[in-house]
């Protein structure tokens, strides 16, 4: 299982964003408290003792090209102060942002206006758009001061409002829009700038719970498509589960925990985390190689037809999946087909089924549909083919409840 | 969990009588007046009368100061009243060269578009009521005085309300000022009109000007402060400079405020041209001032409607122009 906690998440590459002791302290003692700090600065006893706001303590990570980071915490918790050091639309007292190894705090105005041009763009959770300009000219907002002439950035900007669903509304007033419009003119504003990093505050929590999931989705297909570096924040851990490749869980301006869906929920390293978790099934981020069961029925294709017929009878079950001498998936072929070939037809030649494998990284809970929809077991994959395990119906269900007993004693 | 607060057990080891602050109140009220009457009763100047009066020196100083300004500053003066008089003059006599069915039928446009029927009707009204009390060559001085004062307050107006919005200081060195200037006694601007313009028209601009520019500095930098922060925000965020943020988000967003401003200092400014007869302002103002003169109530009382009505109809056509603005440009997002 550990394994699966390194797949596509951490990257070899260098990180694109690098924040090192993070600290933003609202009040007149920055310094004072900063300097003083043992790693145990606690923000209630700053709050008496100095009358300051600790809204960042000590904050570092790094976050990887192309990754979806989710930060995660609840209202007070820094992570809405977090997301706006990034982009200094608040000051932070002091640390490190490295961005592509450049530390933005060390820029100047001209500098950091640059970089906010081209570098970052922001979709807010209240869309922050301008209610006086028509939907075309809000999405061309970031190209028109940058001094895009007129043409090319209603080019570029109507290419982005297709891309987020929005033809044909091109003219009209963003107060005519509902929530879920509004805050796609958000995101077409944000990707008409082509930034590295996307950074998204809360941008779904203003809308009701099915638009909500709807827009999930649609990050999700752009995001596949645009492969942008994002920064996601939000309080709802279901969320954060779904469209994070990693999450950062923030309490009291800390992080208190960082790691995949699958790591904060399999082992929450505190009570507050794990209150977060006992909603979030397990069967969401666990995947299907957690359960897969040991490899049967599986026979290379030079095996003989009497001997898997022989083999079908012997365990009463009536399937085989095929394998060339790497273990490379081949095909599937059920008791019938094969009784029904003649005896001096070799494996080779034979028509195999074709059964759809799924990854090892797949988590199960998007394997139930196809594990219903099939009366044998699915085989699991890795990135070569290579067939490393069966998930069966049984184990599929055990998961369930063993999650469903798990969530009743928690 | 933090050490228990120091201050806090000293605080409580003082015994505290709570008393109703009114209790506190009336006996001082009672106390102030036994002491005055026994003031009273022992009758010493010292504690009667003031031991000090400056009104004189002070009175002198400032009657010198503005003395000097007249004179040494004659050029300045003479050069803004030449420009003023000039400009009114003309558009005076265009307004009234201007045949009555041209002016009407524009005024009848203009509150057609803007207003609707019920606008229309009285901007009729108040144009027929107009011609048919002889008013029509005063009501066009007037109207000339109220154009030229008004363009010029906004013209100085907006861009001093703009400066306020942007800085802190400037806003706390004007607050004071506008302050004054909106609690002055509205006749108390004639006279420094008079000394430094002379008698007429130019004066009358110049009060006008001053006694109704302070709405339109004030709402434009209240209009500018009060745009959504988050509106704000987000521009920042995508990389705006100040002046971009100013032309293309602050300065959109505010011009419904910006409006309320201008509609109060076009009232204003049409108040103050009436009272600027006293100085010699032509226009309506002068009709009611001299029929007052002449024991002729009915007069003044005629010319007084025709300015009551024309506040009416440009207050309508102003007000509707700015509930179009602000439907044009409303912040509230929708769910």
């Amino acid at each position: 299982m550990q394994e699966t906690l390194t797949n596509t998440t951490e990257s070899p590459l260098d990180p694109i964003i690098s924040v090192k002791s993070l600290w933003k302290i609202f009040g007149s003692n920055q310094e004072e408290i900063v300097n003083s700090d043992d790693g145990e600065t606690d923000k209630t006893e700053v709050l008496q003792d100095y009358g300051d706001v600790v809204a960042l303590n000590d904050v570092s990570f790094d976050v990887y090209p192309g990754e979806t980071f989710v930060v995660m915490g609840l209202s007070g918790s820094g992570k809405s102060t977090l997301v706006r050091c990034l982009l200094r639309l608040i000051e932070p007292s002091s640390g490190e942002i490295n961005i592509n190894d450049d530390d933005i705090l060390l820029y100047d105005a001209d500098r950091l206006r640059e970089f906010r041009r081209n570098e970052m763009a922001m979709v807010f959770q209240h869309f922050g758009l301008l209610p006086h300009r028509n939907v075309i000219d809000n999405a061309a907002y970031g190209l028109e001061i940058k001094g895009v002439d007129k043409d090319e950035r209603y080019e570029i900007a109507q290419e982005m409002l297709n891309k987020v669903g929005l033809e044909g509304w091109e003219e009209a007033r963003t107060s005519e829009l509902s929530g879920g419009m509004q805050q796609r003119v958000g995101l077409a504003r944000a990707l008409t700038v082509d930034p590295t990093i996307l950074l998204m505050d809360e941008p779904f929590s203003g809308l009701d719970p099915l638009i909500r999931r709807q827009m999930r989705e649609e990050l999700a297909d752009l995001q596949a498509e645009l492969q942008k570096t994002i920064v996601f924040i939000t309080h709802d851990l279901d969320e954060a589960v779904t469209i994070g490749d990693r999450i950062a869980i923030m309490r009291d301006g800390r992080i208190t925990q960082l790691g995949t869906p699958e790591d904060i929920i399999t082992n929450p390293i505190d009570d507050f985390v794990k209150e977060f978790t006992r909603d979030i099934s397990q069967t969401r981020v666990l995947s299907v190689q957690s359960i897969a069961s040991d490899l049967e029925q599986v026979f290379e294709n030079n095996t003989g037809v009497s001997e898997i017929i022989q083999a079908m009878e012997d365990t009463g079950k009536e399937f085989a999946f095929i394998v060339d001498d790497d273990s490379k998936l081949l095909g599937f072929i059920d008791k019938e087909a094969i009784e029904g070939a003649a005896d001096d037809v070799s494996l080779k030649d034979m028509d195999l089924s074709v059964i759809e494998p799924i990854h090892e990284s797949t988590v199960i809970e998007d394997v139930v549909q196809l594990t219903l929809d099939n009366p044998y077991p699915i085989p699991i994959v890795d990135d070569e083919n290579i067939l490393t395990g069966l998930a069966t119906h049984d184990a599929i269900l055990q998961a369930f409840a063993e999650n469903a007993l798990q969530q009743q004693t928690n | 969990m933090a050490s228990e607060n120091p201050h806090k057990s000293d605080y409580n080891s003082v015994p505290r009588i709570r008393v109703n602050k009114w209790v506190v109140y009336g006996a001082i009220a009672v106390v102030a007046l036994i002491v005055s009457f026994v003031l009273r009763r022992v009758d010493l100047a010292l504690l009667l009368d003031f031991p000090l009066d400056v009104e004189y020196p002070v009175k002198t100083s400032m009657n010198n100061g503005l003395d000097w300004l007249v004179i040494n500053g004659a050029w300045f003066f003479d050069g803004i009243s030449y420009q003023i008089k000039v400009w009114l003059g003309r558009l005076k006599d265009f307004l009234i060269w201007l045949p009555w069915p041209v002016f009407s039928a524009v005024i009848i446009l203009l509150a057609w578009r803007i207003g609707g029927k019920k606008i229309v009707l009285l901007a009729a009204v108040a144009l027929l009521y107009i011609g048919v009390m002889d008013l029509w060559e005063s009501a066009m001085i007037t109207v000339a005085i109220m154009i030229v004062s008004v363009s010029l307050s906004i013209l100085f107006g907006i861009p001093i309300g703009i400066l306020g919005s942007r800085s802190n200081r400037f806003d706390r060195i004007l607050r004071p000022i506008l302050d004054g200037m909106q609690t002055m006694p509205s006749f108390v601007y004639l006279v420094p009109g008079i000394m430094f313009f002379g008698l007429g028209n130019v004066s009358a601009v110049i009060a006008t000007v001053l006694y109704s520019i302070p709405p339109c500095i004030r709402l434009t930098n209240l209009g500018i402060r009060q745009v959504d922060y988050q509106v704000i925000e987000a521009g920042t965020a995508f990389g705006s400079n100040r002046m971009q943020l100013l032309t293309k988000i602050q300065i959109p967003l505010a011009i419904p405020t910006i409006m309320a401003g201008v509609n109060q200092t076009v009232m204003m400014a049409l108040a103050m041209s009436t009272i600027a007869a006293m100085v010699g302002a032509g226009g309506l103002g002068q009709d009611v001032l001299l029929s007052m003169g002449q024991l002729d109530q009915g007069g003044a009382f005629l010319a007084g409607m025709g300015i009551v009505l024309m506040a009416i109809v440009i207050d309508r056509i102003t007000q509707g122009y700015i509930e179009a603005s602000q439907s044009s440009s409303s912040t509230t997002n929708q769910e």
